[in-house]
Parts: C-alpha cells; structure tokens; sequence
C-alpha cells in the first residue's frame, strides 16, 4: 500500500498548478478548505461503510441529505428556532434515514452487481418524490403553519428558505485564529468525532461482518452470515450519517437551497473518496479526509486558475465538473476492469446466482 | 409481445388515462393534442431507438447516450458553420454526425468491453463526464459562424444555437396537412418508420443476427465462432451513431441547438420510454420502441396542458421525473438484467 495512488497524484499535481496560476493567497484557500472540511467531512465519510461492504460507491446518499433538509423544512414549518430547533431536525432526520437506509437496503439485495446504478436512481427519484411533496404537496394536501417560507401562490415552499435560526448555534464555537488561519476548533471536532465513531464501527463485529461480506459471497457462507442483513445496516448506517453529514453542512451555510442543495452531494462526496485513492472496493477514513483537501484544494483554485491561464472563468467551472465526473468514471473503469483480472473477486462474482 | 401489462406499464397507463380524463373535464381538445404527441413521438423516437442495439447486444441500458448526442451536436454545427440550410443542411448535418459518431462510438466500444457486466455504471460516468468535458470545447471550439458565438467578444459558443436559418423543422414542415384538426407531418413520420424499418432490415442481415446472438448468450455465440468484442463494438457504434442522428432530428424539430449541459440527462427518459414499451433490458424490438416513446411523448404532451390548467407548471415536469425513474428503478429490480450468463 505504499505505492502512492495515481489518483491522488494527479490532484496534487493538478491542485499545485491550480494554486500557482491562480494567484490566491495560500491562507485564503486553506481558510475555504477548512470550511470545505466541515460542511463535506461526514458526506464522505458517510460512503465508507457502503463500499467495505462491497456495494460500491453510493450515490444514495442524497436519500440521506433529502432526510435532514426534510427535518429543517418541517422544524421551518413548525417554526421551532434555535438548538431546540436543531435537536428535532436531527431527530426528525435520524427516523426518516433509519427508515430510508433500510428500504435502500431491501432494493440493493435485489440488484447485487448493480448496485452503483441503482442507487444513483434511487437518489433521482427519491428527488422527485420529495419535489412533489414540497412543491406541489405544501398548500394542497398538506396544511402549512409557516406562511413565511410558502410561495406567494399558497402551493409550495420557496426555492429559497432562510435558516438563519440555526446558524452560528454550534459554528462559531471555539474559534481560534493563528496568522491568518481561522479553524473552528468544534466543528472539526465533531468531524473528527464522527470519524472516530466511524473506525470504532469498523472495529466491531459489525465492522467485521461488513469487510466479510464486501471480500467474498463464500466467505459470508462460511461464517454463518445473513449476507442480506448485514448489507440492509450497512445502507442504514450510510444514510444516517449522510443525514447528519447534510445537517451539519446546511447549518453552516446557513441558507437551504430546497429543490437543489442535495443534489450534487453524491457526485463531490464521492469524487472527494476517490481524490484521496480510495477505490470502489477499498475505502479508509484517511482516503476521505486526504481527499477532501485536495479535491476541494483543486476546486477553489480552478475558476480563478482558468481565468488567469485563459481569460475565461467559465472554464474554470466546468473544468470542475469535469473533475468530478471524470474521477468517478476514471475509477470506475480502472477498477471494474481489475475486478475482472483478480481471480479471487472473479469467483465471488460468479458466485452469486 | 407475450405479457404486455406488468407495473410499468401499469403506471403509465394508469397515470395517462388519469390525464386524458382531467384534461376532457377541464376542457382541452385532445385532437390538437394528439397531432403533438406524434411529432413529439418523432422528435424523440430516434433517440429511443437508438437504445436498441446495445440492449440486443446485451450491453443493458445506454446510459452513455450523451456519447451519441454530443457527437450530433458536433455535426450539427459543423453543418451551420458552413451555412448548409433546407434539406441538404439537415442531410450535411446527419451525414458529419454519423462520421463523429462513428469515431466516438469506436472508443466509447473500446471503454465499454472493458467493463463487461458493469456497462450502465460506468457509462453513466463516462457520458457524464464526456458532457462536462464537451463544456470546454464549447467555450473555445474555433468555429467562426457568428450565428453561433457569443455576440459579445466573439468567442466561445451560445447556449443554444436557433436553426431557423438553417435546417430548422425542414422534415417537420415536409407533407404537413390537416386532417379534422390535427396537424399531420406526414414527413417526419415517414422518416421516423423508414428509420425503423432499416434498423429492423439491419437485424435481418448475418451481422444483425450476430449481435442477437451475442446478447442472447454470450458463451454461446463464441462457441459458434462470433468475434464477441467485435460484434458488441459494431453495436455500441451503431447505438452511437442513431443517438447522433436521433439528436439532428430532435434539434430540427425543436427548432435549437442546445449545447454545454443540455445532454447531460438526455438518457433517462429515452431509457424510461423504452421499458414502458416493454423492454425489460434485454432484447427489444421496434414495436416496442416506438410504443414505448409514443406512450411516454402522450404523457408529455397531455401533462403540460394540464398542469398549467390547474395552475402548478411544475407539477407536469416533476410527475414525468417521478414516473420516469420509477420505471427505470422497477426494471433495474425486477428486469433480465445484463447478461445473466456472463
């Protein structure tokens, strides 16, 4: 595992570039990343335990982000402010991901092989699903409380809710300044706290019987496993802590996006994974947080980057979409493709009926 | 056609026979309406049927569609560079795409047969990341057709492009009559089944047969002496080069060329239409293609209407996602599948 991941090195070369020919000051970047950290850290934690167990990338998790904007827009509803506020959307959260997580599940075990595809089209339509309710839903067969955050028509929320009740409860704590650095010091506690509670899972029979079912079908067999159960709490555990990755993402911002913050989060969550050469069968707590760094290292600098190389900030921004995109395809055919050469993997897969 | 009514097909007729009803109560004519859902079921047609040649071929889905439609795109603006208009732009326009297509396909085949039994995945990404990357070229590509460029500094391609000047509508406004009020263009219709009944003479043929074979069982068809990489690469050009061509005819009958991100999505209804026809992602025929993307077009053209009837504009767009994903979702759940024999 020394060999440094070809990936990884192609965003530190590439965020290198970046930062030399955009002209920002090294301390601003590391300013924004360090808020990047916060507001993505658990999003992409929250993909490890998917892949240890074998199911590949999951693009559902923004089934985890819609629960949590879902507990913001009902706790808006009720117009509950400030951390009592903040405590129901996490619970309002926690039920719905539980129950989420779980229906995932039951849908992947039908789909083994298929299962990346299959949760990028669950996160499609759980959009759709949620669009319906909140847009067509509120003010026809939903009864709003909250006029403020309803269209001027009486159907639907706004595409823009203020959650300004809810910001600066817990991001302003513990701020320490060095030079011109700030890092909130809680925030990234609680990152790293749930990291923690992350390794500890991983560590437990649990954990255990995740990594059994992600190396072999056989294996599981041996051992005794329920392969389907085991995968049904792996999903569970992802969509939680997308949820509570979501909710603390949203808080920071401060503003909710409704019909479109959760969207992309699938796509830079995962893309961040792989920045830090984590692989569709491998992943580690270390691969995320290396790859939040440079991915959104690359990220900040390329707008600016573009403007400066070729007098076009446009490209700059699509240059990042094609980062993301591209590191997942990139990923995706290097290790099918390995998938395909190690016998091992091979018999696994044939295994299956 | 064994077993035609199973839940996806369930759900669409269910929710177009709900849609006809409230559009009969509020009042809109329906015969207006269904002159609509058939050139809509042209305007997309080609990019549905352009699915079927992978499906054959047992690839699955074509998620990577945006492959075959930038490469029209490029065509298409190759043709409006050179001010080729009437017929022979559109004829220009199908032609560069097809040789665009050709080579984009090719490599796109070379990614696909390295991926054998994760296809959809991965083309996914790989159309996804092609449109993104297509992005940059677009805000530099050196054409020089004012009509193209931003008015302002004269650099880099518009979002949309109109083809009034070119090539717009020529098949749609071919043979168009009026038959107790429903618009008819007979044109475009004509084009649409003759395109159909190619593709159909195309399976008919050795290689045609080939490709059946390959998708039908792999292991199977090697044995009976196939070259299996090199008849999924000919079906993955032949998918390429009809999304190519199923884009020239959507942008002409739109009227726009819609560049940068406008393919990036382009995929999922295509692949939705063609489950509703009864495709459970394995063989397909063309009865079920275009079955498949009239029911789904029906859909569109009713819904619209409707919605703004009852005054939610969204509603239209958000039920057609809402019914478009669930398809896919039931067939990913309960279809053939890829390549149960793999």
């Amino acid at each position: 595992m020394r060999k440094p991941n070809i990936m990884t090195v192609i965003f530190i070369v590439l965020s290198l570039i970046g930062l030399g020919f955009s002209g920002l000051s090294p301390f601003f970047v590391l300013n924004e990343v360090i808020i990047r950290f916060i507001r993505d850290g658990v999003l992409v934690l929250a993909l490890i335990i998917p892949v240890t167990a074998g199911m590949g990338l999951n693009f559902a998790i923004t089934v985890g982000a819609i629960a949590a904007q879902v507990g913001f827009l009902l706790v808006l509803d009720w117009q509950i402010g400030g951390l009592t506020g903040l405590l129901l959307v996490t619970a309002i959260g926690t039920v719905l991901s539980l129950a989420f997580g779980a229906l995932i599940g039951v849908c992947l075990n039908k789909v083994r092989g298929k299962e990346m595809i299959t949760t990028i089209i669950i996160g499609f339509l759980a959009t759709s699903i949620y669009q319906f309710i909140f847009m067509i839903g509120f003010g026809t067969f939903l009864k709003p409380h909250n006029l403020e955050i309803m269209l001027s028509r009486g159907i639907g929320i706004r595409n823009m809710v203020d959650l300004d009740s809810y910001r600066n409860i817990i991001d302003k704590l513990w701020l320490i300044h060095i030079g011109q650095v700030t890092i909130p010091l809680f925030m990234i506690l609680i990152v790293i706290i749930f990291s923690l509670i992350l390794r500890y899972i991983l560590n437990t029979r649990i954990g255990m019987q995740f990594k059994a079912v992600g190396e072999s079908k056989r294996r599981t067999e041996i051992l005794g496993l329920d392969s389907d159960r085991i995968r049904i709490k792996a999903m569970i555990f992802s969509t939680l802590l997308a949820c509570f990755g979501q909710i603390i993402f949203l808080q920071n911002i401060g503003m909710l996006n409704v019909y479109t913050a959760h969207l992309n989060s699938d796509i830079f969550s995962c893309a961040a994974l792989l920045a830090g050469g984590a692989t569709i069968k491998k992943a580690s707590i270390k691969n995320a947080f290396l790859g939040i760094f440079l991915f959104h290292t690359l990220f900040i600098v390329s707008p600016q980057a573009g403007q400066n190389i070729f007098a076009n900030v446009a490209l700059g921004e699509y240059f990042r979409s094609f980062v993301a995109y591209g590191t997942i395809a990139f990923a995706l055919v290097l290790n099918i493709r390995e998938t395909e050469l190690n016998p091992a993997a091979l018999t696994a897969k044939t295994g299956r009926k | 056609m064994k077993k035609f009514i199973r839940p996806p097909q369930i759900i669409i007729l269910v929710f177009l026979a709900v849609l006809t009803i409230t559009a009969i109560y509020l009042h809109i004519p329906l015969n207006a309406m269904f002159g609509d859902s058939l050139v809509r079921l042209v305007m997309n047609g080609v990019l549905v049927l352009s699915l079927l040649p992978m499906l054959n071929a047992g690839i699955g889905l074509n998620f990577g569609l945006p492959v075959g439609v930038v490469a029209g795109l490029l065509g298409m603006c190759l043709a409006v560079n050179y001010h080729q208009t009437g017929w022979f732009g559109l004829a220009a326009a199908m032609l560069f795409s097809a040789m665009i297509a050709v080579v984009f396909g090719y490599l796109y085949a070379l990614l696909l047969n390295k991926v054998k039994g994760r296809e959809e995945i991965a083309a996914t990404f790989v159309g996804f990341s092609f449109v993104s990357l297509m992005c940059l070229f677009w805000s530099v590509a050196p054409f020089n057709n004012p009509a193209m460029l931003w008015p302002i500094g004269g650099k880099g391609m518009r979002l949309t492009v109109g083809l009034k000047d070119y090539f717009g509508k020529v098949l749609n406004n071919t043979w168009q009559f009026n038959i107790l009020g429903i618009k008819i263009s007979l044109g475009l219709l004509l084009f649409f089944f003759l395109l159909c009944f190619l593709v159909y003479l195309i399976y008919k043929t050795k290689i045609g047969r080939a490709m059946i074979a390959v998708g039908e069982n792999e292991d199977f068809a090697r044995l009976s002496g196939i070259n299996v990489n090199r008849v999924r690469t000919l079906s993955v050009i032949f998918s390429t080069v009809l999304g190519a061509l199923g884009i020239c005819v959507y942008a002409q009958s739109y009227g726009f060329l819609e560049l940068y991100t406008a393919p990036l999505m382009m995929a999922f209804p295509a692949a939705s239409a063609i489950l509703i026809g009864g495709s459970t992602g394995g063989k397909t025929t063309i009865g079920q293609v275009v079955l498949g993307g009239y029911l789904y077009q029906a859909i569109y053209v009713i819904s619209g209407p409707v919605a703004n009837q009852l005054l939610m504009p969204e509603f239209a767009e958000i039920i057609r996602m809402l019914a478009t994903n669930l398809i896919i979702l039931y067939a990913l759940l309960y279809g053939e599948g890829l390549r149960k024999n793999a």
